[in-house]
């Protein structure tokens, strides 16, 4: 009946109490910010996960030299050089599920062109590789199973090694002298960007594995790893168990004694990695329920003592005529405005808190809509209630009564 | 009756009031029968605890009696609902607290609006503040508009809640003990605004415990326990105007004996 004059009221009030109005509206941000920002980094860290894992490829098997396991002691991946190029082409020739399959060696090198160098890992590979892991060029094309064959001095490099030593020069074709070797680059790789753990994975020199192992790595036939693709996702599990039992044989591992290799695939990987994202995940949200929550009591806090402050208020606005209902109404209309204000000044702040963490993360942000109304919702609720909830009570006394409280 | 009614403002048919208190009744007016005529300004006396506030509370349209007649303005408002309560509080009575009631960080132009939004009428602010503006001048506070309460002194604040009763042209004028917390000056400068709003027709009731101030009424009205126990005309009224004048004299010179040297 007289909304206009309510509001005007309600505005009055919200003004006269300054303070008391922003700290309300500061538990709303806080609650609002928190989850937004908290659930969005969950979010960008698992996709960054996800995103990684399926760059492993698809129905991947990865095989690490070294056990985890050998009396308990963890030598760690790679850590005993067990695998030799005999038993990844066992693996080729024996296991038929298995299509791709990619012998791994790793170091690090100076890669020198012109007056440029650069220091930068360097990879030995199959020529599989680049299908394994959906690795794909941006520019040339891959060394050929040939190349692998003859040891050529050929190789593939990233984005950065590019861009480091030959600046926005075409490369393909161009020479890079790795350990004093010349190597001519077939191709340049799409970029990746960082990994999980910060690596550069741009920042790096694939080449066949035999020329890493003969020109980079001074001979040897060990491998630090072998990576393996099946058919399908149902070839996963028995491929796996071939595996095993081949290179057990191979390595005359007795019966009751240990493997000295790891074999994982990428399930078990994927599964440990989101497992870690899922406790990180957990614990923001459980950040950001608790900073709701805390935000929620202050708010709760504010409008009990300001209804109970205002029940004076109250009594002298129903002397001089107020309805109950004109009373319930402004404290409405106080309690939506401040929830709205704080809600949207909230969001923003979540938004912005979630961008820049991300910025600073190289993380996808992700915002969920969900995360936003709920957190919204869940405020709003909390201010109108514990605003509201007192008023309605207070509107309901006598105006004597509220007017003789002390 | 119609004629008799129309010169009456307020009358009362043996109104009592009970408050029960766990197991224990008070029974804070015990059937009073009153009436006053319009024009009137009558002062409510008696010891603490006789029932004043309880019976200005029924007068003010505060709480309802327990049994008994009220009629306002010739209405019947004893079976008035809530709602119907808080417009008759809103359109024919002005109410004056012993603590002033304002709104504190609030000024006192925005005080005296109060009533104006919850009437029946729409006012623009400009409205609003225009009519404030005249009542609070009427108050002898022009240009304290902007003032918050805690900005004036106890009279000034006192004022503000006069002219906050005023604003709607109330019938009756009603007030507990308004100078309770004021010095005696500024208890006598009230009275001279009551008596010239007095003057310019409203009916005013008010309670006080000083017979002095009393004595600025046409009528006191004395209570005990919930009852009437006298009421008669005032014989030396006080004019407000008189007594300001007099304590605006320097006081009488005392002269000291000269001392020789
Ligand atoms: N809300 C209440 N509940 C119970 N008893 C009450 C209530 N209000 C007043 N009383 C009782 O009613 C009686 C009259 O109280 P009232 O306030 O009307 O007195 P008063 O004449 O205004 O006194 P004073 O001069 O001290 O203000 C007192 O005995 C008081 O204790
Ligand atoms: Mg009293």
């Amino acid at each position: 009946m007289r909304v206009g004059s309510t509001f005007k009221i309600a505005l009055r009030a919200l003004r006269r109490n300054k303070l008391r109005s922003a700290l309300t509206a500061l538990g709303i941000i806080i609650g609002v910010g928190a989850v937004i920002a908290m659930v969005s980094i969950g979010n960008g860290a698992k996709a960054q996960v996800e995103a990684q894992i399926a760059g492993l490829g698809e129905n991947v098997i990865l095989i690490f030299s070294g056990s985890t396991t050998t009396s308990g002691i963890r030598t760690g991946w790679g850590g005993a050089g067990t695998l030799k190029i005999e038993d990844a082409e066992a693996i080729r020739r024996e296991i038929p599920a298995v299509t791709l399959v990619s012998e791994e060696v790793v170091s690090t090198a100076q890669v020198v062109a012109g007056s440029q160098n650069w220091f930068t890992r360097v990879y030995g590979e199959s020529a599989d590789y680049f299908d394994l892991r959906q690795w794909a060029l941006a520019d040339g094309a891959p060394f050929t199973n040939q190349d692998v064959r003859s040891a050529n001095k050929v190789c593939v490099i990233g984005r950065t090694t590019a861009t480091q030593i030959f600046g926005s020069e075409d490369v393909v074709g161009q020479v890079l002298r790795v350990k004093n070797v010349p190597f001519q680059i077939t191709g340049v790789l799409t970029p990746k960007g960082l990994s999980s753990q910060g690596t550069d994975q741009d920042d790096i020199v694939i080449m066949p594995y035999t020329s890493a192992l003969k020109r980079v790595l001074g001979g040897g036939t060990t491998l630090r790893n072998i990576n393996a693709q099946v058919a399908g996702p149902r070839d996963l599990g028995p491929a796996k168990q071939q595996i095993i039992e081949l290179l057990r044989q191979r390595h005359n591992i007795r019966e009751g004694r240990d493997d000295d290799f790891t074999v994982r695939n990428q399930e078990e990987i994927a599964a440990a990695q989101t497992a870690t994202t899922e406790t990180m995940t957990q614990l923001l949200a459980g950040v950001a329920v608790i900073s709701l929550v805390v935000g929620g009591i202050g708010i709760m806090n504010i409008m009990l003592v300001s209804v109970t402050e205002r029940t004076r208020e109250i009594g002298t606005r129903m002397a001089v005529g107020a309805h109950g209902r004109d009373i319930l109404t402004q404290f409405l209309i106080e309690a939506i405005s401040l929830s709205a204000v704080g809600g949207i000044i909230g969001i923003i702040t979540g938004i912005a808190a979630a961008k820049i963490i991300a910025a600073l993360k190289n993380w996808p942000s992700l915002i969920s809509p969900g995360s936003i109304i709920g957190a919204f919702l869940v405020s709003a609720a909390v201010g109108v209630f514990f605003g509201f909830y007192p008023a309605r009570k207070a509107a309901r006394l006598d105006p004597i009564d509220a007017l003789r409280y002390e | 009756m119609a004629d008799s009614s129309a010169a009456v403002a307020v009358r009362l048919e043996d109104v009592q009031k009970t408050y029960r208190t766990g197991e224990v009744d008070v029974h804070a007016v015990r059937g009073v029968s009153l009436e006053i005529a319009r024009g009137e300004f009558v002062a409510l006396m008696g010891s603490s605890g006789s029932g004043k506030s309880t019976l200005m509370n029924i007068l003010g349209c505060l709480d309802r009696p327990t049994s008994g007649r009220y009629f306002l303005d010739g209405e019947d408002v004893s079976s008035l609902d809530r709602d119907q309560l808080a417009d008759v509080r809103n359109r024919k009575l002005g109410f004056v607290f012993q603590n002033f009631n304002l709104l504190a960080r609030t000024s006192a132009l925005e005080n005296v609006e109060l009533p104006l939004l919850y009437g029946p009428e729409r006012l623009s602010n400009a409205q609003l503040r225009e009519k404030a503006e005249r009542v609070l001048a009427a108050v002898g506070l022009e240009g304290r508009g902007d003032h918050h309460p805690s900005q004036l002194s106890g009279g000034q604040q006192q004022r503000v809640a006069v002219a906050r009763a005023l604003i709607n042209d109330p019938e009756v004028l009603l007030a507990d003990e308004p100078t309770g917390n004021l010095d005696s000056r500024t208890s006598v400068e009230v009275m001279g605004i009551f008596q010239d709003l007095n003057q310019k027709g409203i009916t005013i009731i008010m309670v006080t415990h000083e017979p002095d101030i009393a004595s600025y009424a046409q009528r006191n009205v004395v209570m005990r326990d919930g009852r009437i126990v006298s009421d008669r005309a005032v014989t030396r009224r006080f004019d407000a105007a008189q007594e300001l004048e007099k304590l605006n004299e320097p006081a009488p010179e005392v002269v000291e004996p000269t001392v020789q040297t």
